[in-house]
């Protein structure tokens, strides 16, 4: 099993970063798993975490220069390792205008990913930054756990308002309440609501749109012929929707939600080069 | 109080409508008096007070007047209302506080009367958000009867030289000592603290004095836990009018223009440490 990988350009670099900042505020430890092609961030719903799970794809290609990967076994070439997001984005912070950073999976005393920053020097000698940051291996029987989550059979899909409004609007609903409903039709409107004996709070957006997904399978065949006014709606942990808006600094390509009523939300979340699903469960 | 009085067929169920292109012009004014939860609303045909108390011993209040809203209509000869101060402004920038230019967040207010809830109506970008926020029973305010007959001493300040002087302010010091005088050191803010007593004094002729109207040597002590929230206020004004009456009692008024270049007023008032006055008389 080997690993190493090295980023040369800064506009990848922050990328990358960027793309860690926000794992790092959705979970407190993810699996991070390794492929040939991509790199997924994946945290998987357990009760723990608040029945909450992400799966976020990157391709090795848009950020690193070099990546040599080498799995547990010629037919299974894939890593999985367990790590604390938070560790990786601390080290990527020295980074910020570095010459180039390596990342290496080692095992000194325990298994680690070895992240060494070079940073610009006036001398001839450089100037290396290593950060050691414990992982633990998943085993391969362990690994059925951390599949890709289906697209649930939802009621409702429509594309998300600018991020930007409904992160304010989210914040200042947080101040006021613990859960939020969210809720949404086919005719491309979406309701953020949240009541409590104090005060109740509307946000009515419109022309949102609702992306066309192919029924192949009949998989989304409840949305099919729904009522294009009826709304769909799960009422959920604001704080969780709040630490999703508050991590994406770049508006996204494409963002969109999936409602499954009283059951689930599943937010998409695409970039160029990344791409983010995030799961949270409706409250009962 | 009436549920509603009407006038019949005017179609209107609303005692109170007022409507504002700009709703920062009002939540920014609101920030300046928000140092407790609770706040009282009384409109009259002239605008709106929002008056926050705390202790019984300090009051402010932000003067919104009619002119400043696009529409303001009272049905009654008064309303008043108590509402939670801290929703309110949560629900004022729901679409964020910090100011985009070009964009501001419209508004429209509807009150029904005694015992419905306050509706807000925002608009931004297209983007309509509807709060309903539930009233309380208002509570009798004091009366600070403070009246500008009485008015001993007044002196109008640039804000800018006080904000230094208030934002620096020795926390560990119990009181703020505030001397006008018609002679020197015509005034003077002092301080009690762990580190030592520190005095600030202001030249009558300096630049930032705009007026000085002394009469009569005063020395009043204020709980400084009781000033400090006026820093907020003080923060947004341009001018400040400092007064005190002839039981020492002390006004701040606080001239704050919005973005728009409409002036408007916040008002603290406070009454004077009681205790210590008595002990050094």
């Amino acid at each position: 099993m080997r690993f190493r990988a090295k980023i040369v350009d800064l506009a990848c670099l922050n990328n990358f970063s960027r793309v860690v900042n926000t794992i790092a505020r959705l979970a407190k430890t993810c699996t991070l798993r390794l492929t040939a092609g991509k790199l997924y961030f994946i945290l998987c719903d357990k009760v723990a975490n608040g029945g909450v799970s992400m799966w976020c794809e990157l391709c090795q290609g848009n950020f690193f220069d070099e990546f040599q990967m080498e799995g547990v076994a010629a037919d299974h070439n894939e890593i999985y390792l367990e790590l604390t997001p938070e560790n990786l984005s601390r080290a990527l912070k020295t980074a910020q205008s570095a010459k180039a950073v390596k990342i290496k999976l080692t095992n000194k005393h325990c298994p680690c990913l070895k992240v060494s920053v070079e940073l610009p020097s006036l001398s001839s000698s450089s100037r290396i930054v290593t950060h050691d940051i414990p992982v633990k291996v998943i085993p391969r029987r362990l690994w059925n756990d951390f599949r890709e989550p289906r697209v649930p059979d939802f009621d409702v899909s429509i594309y998300l308002p600018a991020l930007k409004t409904m992160k304010s609007v989210v914040e200042r609903m947080k101040n006021l309440s613990h859960s939020i409903v969210i809720e949404a039709n086919l005719n491309g409107e979406m309701n953020l609501k949240i009541e409590t004996d104090l005060v109740s709070v509307t946000t009515h957006f419109k022309n949102l749109g609702n992306p066309p997904w192919a029924s192949e399978d009949g998989c989304q065949s409840s949305a099919q012929d729904r009522d294009l006014e009826s709304m769909a709606e799960a009422r959920i942990d604001i704080k969780k929707l709040q630490q999703l808006l508050a991590g994406q600094q770049v508006n996204p390509t494409k963002a969109l939600c999936n409602i499954v009523s009283k059951r689930i939300v599943h937010f998409i979340l695409l970039h160029e080069d990344v791409s983010l699903q995030y799961f949270i469960p409706a409250l009962a | 109080m009436p549920l509603s009085t009407q006038p019949l067929g005017s179609g209107e169920p609303y005692v109170l409508t007022a409507s504002l292109d700009n709703a920062r012009n009002l939540s920014s004014l609101l920030r300046a008096v928000q140092f407790q939860d609770h706040a009282t609303c009384f409109a009259t045909a002239n605008g709106l007070r929002v008056t926050v108390e705390d202790a019984k011993c300090i009051q402010a209040n932000a003067f919104i007047q009619a002119d400043i809203f696009q529409e303001f209509s009272v049905q009654e000869e008064s309303v008043t209302f108590r509402i939670n101060l801290a929703v309110l402004l949560d629900c004022l920038t729901i679409f964020g506080a910090s100011s985009t230019p070009g964009t501001p967040t419209a508004l429209k207010m509807c009150y029904r009367g005694y015992g419905y809830p306050l509706m807000l109506f925002l608009e931004e970008g297209g983007v309509v958000t509807v709060c309903r926020i539930n009233t309380q029973e208002p509570e009798d305010l004091l009366d600070f009867d403070f009246c500008s007959t009485n008015v001993v001493n007044k002196i109008i300040l640039q804000s800018e030289g006080l904000r230094e002087a208030f934002a620096e302010l020795d926390m560990t010091s119990e009181v703020l000592q505030i001397t006008m005088s018609p002679d020197k050191p015509y005034f003077r803010l002092s301080t009690f603290g762990n580190a030592g007593s520190a005095h600030l004094d202001y030249p009558k002729d300096s630049d930032l004095v705009e007026a000085f109207h002394c009469n009569q040597t005063q020395t009043n002590r204020y709980k400084i836990s009781l000033i400090k929230p006026s820093t907020k206020a003080l923060a947004l004004s341009c001018k400040v009018s400092i007064r005190t009456d002839n039981r020492g009692f002390l006004s701040l008024q606080y001239m704050i223009r919005n973005e728009d270049g409409q002036i408007c007023f916040v008002e603290y008032y406070c009454c004077p440490d009681e205790d210590i006055a008595e002990a050094e008389l």
